[in-house]
């Protein structure tokens, strides 16, 4: 395919101020949800801590970290990836870049109301869904352009065999609307009675997981370890079938055993819970298979580390979800940390640490230059990795010994607390390991934008001579 | 290869299929449950604006992110045992709620049914409890993490010669505040305290009986003319029927 190459430079070029505002927004996002986990989790340890003022209690500041996370960093990351992936295995430029654009800082304008919103008091109550109904059209307007214009782009595309990565992203596209529409139409705009509210909830928090951020993630994983290792994927059936199953079981789950609701429901969430195992286990010999045993690979190459490190992620989230829904594990785990542990490690230590990836080699492809620092880098992998590492270990340990102690009636519920505390201290640790990575990849990153900024401004002429270093890596 | 079509008719189909399960399906089944008669009285009851109030304090704060409101049933966890409730909960106590607060994590106690630990009493003791743990949570549990709330209450100089409001907060020791000051409570407090006080599920159903140790000494078996109401003073708010007026605040 020599003729389709030349068109790589027009492609790049179609798709580069988009991506690059949505990762530089993201990443932003990131920064300031990380913040507002960090003072959610020291208010555990020190409660008088910004305690004067309203809007920074800690039940308004913990909902404010995780709806920065999912919909400033995560969702709008995911947008900047899947439209790059579109654009690079369609082997098509994207179409009007500039309406992307507009759509993605609309979007920005979405969350920071919606945020705005839950500190004000405003938040909506349902889990992940807590932005107020008026952060919803801006919020879903946008996601529309987006969305269709990367459609459109994926329909005009030159390249029509279809590569694994671009089924996931394409149905991703197709699934986020209808998800984030009906969670918010059946729980914000027109109440569902009663119960039926948490059901939905439910259905909106794992779909949103499983179908949005891990179809995404797992296209990212499926595109990025064949292409670093330079090598095919094991096999494109296997990957399909992987596909097939998310799809079918990925967002029935998340009802436990013992929910006041009738029996059917949560027992076919678990069942579908523990389905989920199988499509993670494909994906994760598929990957095991395309590795080959170059484990060596890792300690050279800082995007396979992160890649390697989100797909371990992915496989222990998936293996400790379908534990986490037995009814004897879920009867102590059921309303521990043990639960929120499980949250970072699928958020925080799959499907962020695989955007990380992404976009440590989608920018110097997109601004044609490497990254400034390779030890910002470097420390960015092990200080992320560690943080996380950190608290989804005292998380789930924590919370193992919480959910034991709740289940002994003897044990005044004080003391219970007082158990958890210092498991409590590790998830702060991590979580501050995790603001300091991200602080310095945000360095990085508008340190690469300054400098592609100044390589292309026609004013420093002097910056033109090193405009073009050859970049790493295999471009395709 | 290009399956174009067919890929989008699954990706459809699958999402589809989830929705019609999880979402359509509950919805058919008992998205339409209504109150029921329970012993004369309507089951749940409607709460009195004050509490409803009260609610949306709760949700407005993110009570529900310590605190969770669903009873387990017994070999589910030890809330039977350890006072939440007298019966596991069921969907047909969250029939009022919007947005229904169960919550996912305990860092707090379960408060399904604070309103039946803490009742609101003449001696108002429990409205007064209520309003000191909002104000400084330390007072009444001592390491407690929860966080104060002093926004919810008023800092109001007290003129000389001019008696002290009846709803000022008595507070001891450290919790003291100048002199010539008093901390009252909001009418958001209030709120929030008459919702609390609104929590309650013990209305024995069909579906969720109340085991047989804690009926002894009430008698729920008896026909409707013996309402549970009538036997324990505590739980006088229990059932309050929807057509009469709210409870004294």
């Amino acid at each position: 395919m020599g003729g389709a190459d030349s068109l790589l430079p027009q492609i790049e070029a179609s798709c580069r101020i988009p991506v690059l505002v949505f990762f530089t927004c993201g990443v932003a996002w990131l920064l300031f949800s990380l913040a507002f986990g960090l003072v959610a989790s020291l208010k555990l340890h020190f409660p008088d801590f910004l305690a004067q003022c309203p809007w920074l209690t800690y039940g308004r500041v913990r909902p404010a970290f995780l709806n920065m996370f999912l919909y400033g960093f995560a969702s709008q990351v995911a947008l900047g990836v899947a439209i790059w992936l579109t654009c690079r295995l369609g082997r098509a430029p994207l179409i009007s870049p500039v309406a992307v654009t507009c759509a993605g800082l609309f979007w920005n304008v979405g969350v920071k109301l919606g945020v705005y919103g839950i500190l004000r008091g405003d938040s909506t109550g349902f889990s992940w869904l807590e932005m107020p109904r008026y952060a919803f059209p801006i919020l879903f307007c946008s996601y529309a352009l987006i969305g269709v214009l990367t459609l459109i782009t994926f329909h005009e595309r030159r390249e029509r065999q279809l590569y694994v990565s671009l089924w996931y992203v394409v149905a991703a596209l197709f699934w986020f609307p209808w998800i984030y529409s009906a969670g918010n139409l059946m729980l914000v705009f027109w109440p569902v009675r009663g119960v039926v509210q948490v059901v939905v909830n439910t259905w909106f928090t794992s779909s949103l997981k499983e179908l949005w951020f891990g179809s995404i993630g797992v296209a990212a994983i499926f595109y990025f370890l064949p292409k670093l290792l330079e090598r095919p994927l094991y096999s494109r059936y296997l990957a399909l079938y992987s596909f097939w199953l998310v799809a079918l079981f990925g967002s029935w789950g998340g009802i436990f055993i013992g929910a006041p609701l009738p029996k059917w429901i949560p027992a076919v969430s678990t069942m579908a819970s523990v389905l989920m195992v199988v499509p993670v286990i494909a994906v994760a010999m598929n990957c095991y298979f395309t590795l080959g045993g170059e484990f060596k690979r890792l300690s050279q190459n800082s995007v396979l580390r992160f890649i390697v490190f989100g797909l371990a992620a992915y496989v222990f989230a998936g293996l400790l979800g379908a534990l986490n829904v037995l009814a004897p594990v879920s009867a102590i785990l059921r309303f521990t940390y043990f639960q929120d542990g499980l949250v970072i490690l699928n958020l925080f230590g799959f499907f962020a640490m695989v955007m990380f990836g992404a976009i440590y080699y989608i920018v110097p492809r997109l601004t044609e230059q490497e990254w400034p620092s390779a030890s910002l880098a470097k420390l960015h992998f092990w200080a992320s990795a560690s943080g996380i590492l950190l608290c989804v270990v005292s998380l789930i340990a924590g919370g193992v010994q919480q959910g034991f102690a709740l289940n002994e009636s003897a044990v005044p519920f004080l003391d219970v607390l007082k158990i958890t505390l210092p498991y409590l201290t590790g998830c702060t640790l991590g979580l501050i390991l995790l603001a300091l990575a991200s602080a310095g990849f945000l360095c990085n990153l508008l340190w690469a934008l300054a400098r592609y900024a100044c390589a292309t401004c026609p004013c420093s002429e002097r910056f033109a001579s090193n405009a073009k270093p050859a970049i790493t890596g295999v471009t395709r | 290869m290009n399956h174009g079509p067919l890929i989008f008719l699954g990706i459809l189909f699958t999402l589809a299929l989830s929705w019609c399960g999880l979402v359509f399906a509950p919805q058919i089944q008992f998205g339409r449950q209504e109150v029921v008669n329970a012993k004369g009285q309507l089951y749940p009851p409607n709460r009195p604006g004050l509490a409803q109030q009260g609610g949306e304090v709760y949700r407005a704060n993110g009570c529900q992110y310590c605190h969770s409101q669903q009873v387990q049933p017994k070999g589910l966890g030890a809330d039977l045992e350890r006072g939440w409730g007298k019966r596991y909960s069921v969907a047909q106590d969250y029939l009022r709620d919007v947005p229904v607060m169960w919550g996912n994590l305990r860092i707090g106690p379960d408060l399904t049914n604070v309103g039946l630990r803490r009742p609101d009493d003449e001696t108002h003791t429990n409205r007064v409890w209520h309003f000191q743990h909002l104000y400084r949570p330390q007072i009444t549990s001592p390491g407690s993490i929860m966080p104060p709330y002093p926004f919810l209450f008023e800092k109001r100089q007290v003129r000389r010669g001019q008696p002290a409001s009846p709803d000022a907060l008595p507070l001891i020791g450290q919790y003291k505040t100048e002199l010539s000051y008093e901390i009252v409570p909001t009418s958001a407090a209030r709120a929030l305290v008459a919702y609390l006080f609104s929590l309650q599920s013990d209305t024995p159903l069909f579906e969720a009986p109340i085991p047989s140790e804690f009926t002894s000494g009430v008698d729920t078996n008896a026909p409707g003319a013996m309402s549970t109401n009538a036997v324990s003073p505590a739980l006088t708010n229990a059932v309050a029927p929807a057509s009469t007026s709210p409870p004294k605040q």
